[in-house]
């Protein structure tokens, strides 16, 4: 019985203070949440200091090449002008670390079947290494392999997420 | 692992069915599909139509009177107006005797459980519900209180027996009665191990519903898939095997490496599909009885979309070499491939004519991607799909009359189209439905349905009315089915 009066005494508490708040400056829109979460993210996973790279590893690669990732228009493989300026910092780096073989992964967006997806994800990864072979790079350093629809990097069913899944990237050991 | 199908001695489900009945069921065991009913009695008082003039509707409905030219232009869309009512007592037990499944008396009641689920399953028949049925006593199987079915409502009535032998093994019995003729239709008998016992209830099913249907059975059969879980950005899929309806399912591999498109061989005994193991995306053959996998070609490349040959022998698959995917055919025992398609772009998703003569496939060729037949060897190549959208995963039917696809439009839809792409029909319309394949009579599609956002992938049927579209019970998630022949 105490209990209940209490839990009731709270809401209504609660209500109030709702009530004295939204009269108080009904036009003043809520203070923008985002001011202080997204420091601390991007705090929180600091660019790693460069005297800490490897030369030659992958973080050396992501560093140095800004990216890894090349991305297509719906049910497209080619190389557009950014994806060109992309695959060329990786070309010279790889130019740089001749020993290092890479793997290039082909992905595609959800809205296609399964098995045109594997195909489609293998021509894309393809393109991506025909550039970097005329760009110098030995095919032998240079594997393929597609995964289709099957590891998406954006989770919606939405235009922009498959624009992020259709995909190419540049896998350099760790 | 075959089913003993024998015709049913009446003294077997004794103990005391009468003479009469015994004579006229030795003849009356396999009832061919041209069978007729008795002629009509009159107008029963609650103005329900006999049994035979349902069954008539159903074939003309199913298109099953229609000569096999002329299959194409029934309108399989109308879908079936009435289901027919039909009772499935417990099935009683002569002596009550314990098994490694459970007692017969109980196993009876299974046994009546499974045959209602697969008839209802199916769309064309409406179960009466526990609570309109009698009780039905062993002398009562091969004698029906036909006063009692009539009232209940039921057009048809299916009795059984279970019956545990001397070595073990369990003996049911099934019969088929046309309630309101007071005839019987059909009966058979199987005589399986205790462990078998839904394979005798679907086998039972499949009894009842080839003599009412005229359509070949379906029920007896098992699915392999690949069950999914986790998170969208990463799967883990398992192959797995079921039966149809779900029951018995089994994972046959650990999840570790993502596996896809699994396809039975005609014998059952081993499966083909796609598998990333030490990350070569390349296709195996998984040997059921040991649980060891095989790989098929052993190429640089990617090889994928993999499909086994009508006679086992070959197995027909894509391999993908510098952006350039087209279709070859290997034994299904390794060796060198043989190019089947040159064309410049993706030529994928080959599925074999039931004959082995030709296959259908899917090419972008023309700049979108379509279905094309061609013959077996390669030869000539025809585009037949030219509706709008793009065309894919092509199932060419078990009766070889239709051709089952995934059409990409505005969503993703599965459907059927004739062997030269006439009369196309879209049969569902979730938002991303994909992957169909087909129940081995070719009157059911499996295929998966992906959902918007979440990723979640789950198994589903549909008949080729397109109205009766079901979820297919499965532990997690799942995809890829792959529907595979009658059990023997």
């Amino acid at each position: 019985m105490a209990r209940l009066t209490m839990r009731i005494a709270l809401v209504s508490a609660l209500a109030l203070s709702v009530a004295a708040c939204s009269k108080k400056k009904p036009e003043e829109l809520p203070p923008p949440p985002a001011a202080t979460a997204p420091p601390t993210t991007t705090e929180t996973p600091p660019p790693p200091p460069s005297t800490t790279v490897v030369p030659g590893s992958r973080a050396d690669f992501l560093a140095q090449a800004g990216t890894d990732t090349i991305h297509f228009g719906t049910d497209l493989y080619d190389i557009d002008a950014e994806s060109q300026a992309i695959l060329s910092k990786q070309a010279q780096w790889l130019a740089r670390y001749p020993n290092t073989a890479v793997t290039i992964e082909g992905h595609c967006d959800e809205r296609g079947t399964r098995e045109y997806n594997l195909a489609l994800g293998e021509r894309r990864a393809n393109a991506a290494k025909n550039f970097l072979v005329n760009a110098g790079v030995a095919p032998s350093r240079l594997s393929v392999i597609s995964y289709g629809k099957e590891r998406p990097v954006a989770t919606g069913s939405d235009e922009e997420s498959w624009a992020q899944n259709r995909r190419a990237v540049t896998v350099v050991p760790q | 692992m075959r089913l003993r199908p024998f015709r049913i001695f009446p003294k077997s489900a004794s103990p005391s069915p009468s003479g009469e009945r015994l004579g006229r069921g030795l003849s009356n065991c396999t009832c061919a599909r041209g069978d007729t009913p008795p002629p009509a009695p009159p107008m029963e008082e609650r103005g329900v139509s006999r049994a035979g003039a349902i069954l008539a509707f159903f074939m003309a409905a199913l298109g099953l009177s229609a000569p096999a030219a002329a299959q194409l232009e029934v309108d399989i869309t109308g879908g079936i107006a009435q289901p027919m009512p039909i009772a499935i007592p417990g099935m009683p037990t002569p002596s009550v005797a314990n098994t490694p499944a459970g007692d017969t008396a109980s196993l009876g009641q299974r046994v009546a459980e499974v045959v209602t689920n697969d008839l209802k399953n199916s769309g064309l028949f409406n179960p009466l519900p526990k609570s309109a049925l009698e009780t039905v006593s062993h002398p009562q199987v091969t004698a029906p209180d036909y006063i009692f079915w009539t009232q209940s409502g039921a057009q048809a009535l299916v009795q059984g027996f279970v019956q545990a032998n001397g070595d073990g093994s369990l003996t049911v019995g099934c019969y088929l009665y046309d309630v309101l003729a007071k005839s019987e239709l059909a009966r058979q008998g199987f005589v399986v191990q205790p462990s078998q016992w839904r394979r005798a209830a679907h086998k039972c099913a499949d009894t009842v519903y080839t003599r009412l249907t005229g359509e070949g059975p379906y029920f007896d059969s098992r699915v392999v898939y690949v069950s999914e879980t986790g998170p969208k950005t990463n799967r883990t899929k398992r192959l797995a095997i079921m039966d149809q309806d779900g029951a018995n399912h089994r994972f046959l591999t650990n999840g570790q490496t993502i596996v896809l498109t699994p396809r039975f061989a005609p014998n059952q005994q081993t499966i083909t599909y796609m598998s990333y193991t030490n990350n070569r995306a390349r296709v195996y053959v998984y040997d059921i009885g040991s649980g060891t996998q095989r790989l098929v070609v052993d190429q640089p490349n990617m090889t994928f979309a993999p499909r086994f040959s009508p006679d086992g022998r070959s197995i027909v698959f894509s391999m993908a070499i510098g952006g350039n995917t087209d279709i070859y055919r290997v034994a299904a025992s390794g060796g060198a491939p043989q190019r089947l398609t040159t064309s410049p772009g993706i030529d994928t998703g080959a599925s074999y004519s039931p004959d082995g003569s030709r296959i259908v496939f899917e090419s972008d060729r023309s700049g979108t991607q379509q279905l094309y037949v061609m013959n077996a060897d390669g030869s000539n190549q025809s585009r037949i799909s030219f509706g709008s959208g793009r065309y894919g995963s092509a199932a060419w039917s078990p009766r070889g009359d239709l051709i089952a696809f995934t059409r990409i439009g505005g969503g993703f839809n599965v459907g059927i189209m004739g062997v030269d792409g006439s009369g196309e029909k879209i049969l569902t319309n979730g938002w991303q439905d994909e992957g169909p394949s087909w129940s081995p009579n070719g009157r059911v599609i499996m295929f998966f349905r992906t959902g918007q956002g979440s990723g979640k992938a789950d198994l589903w049927s549909v008949d080729l009315t397109g109205v009766n579209e079901r979820p297919v019970p499965t532990p997690l998630d799942g995809s890829d089915p792959a529907w595979g022949p009658l059990l023997p």
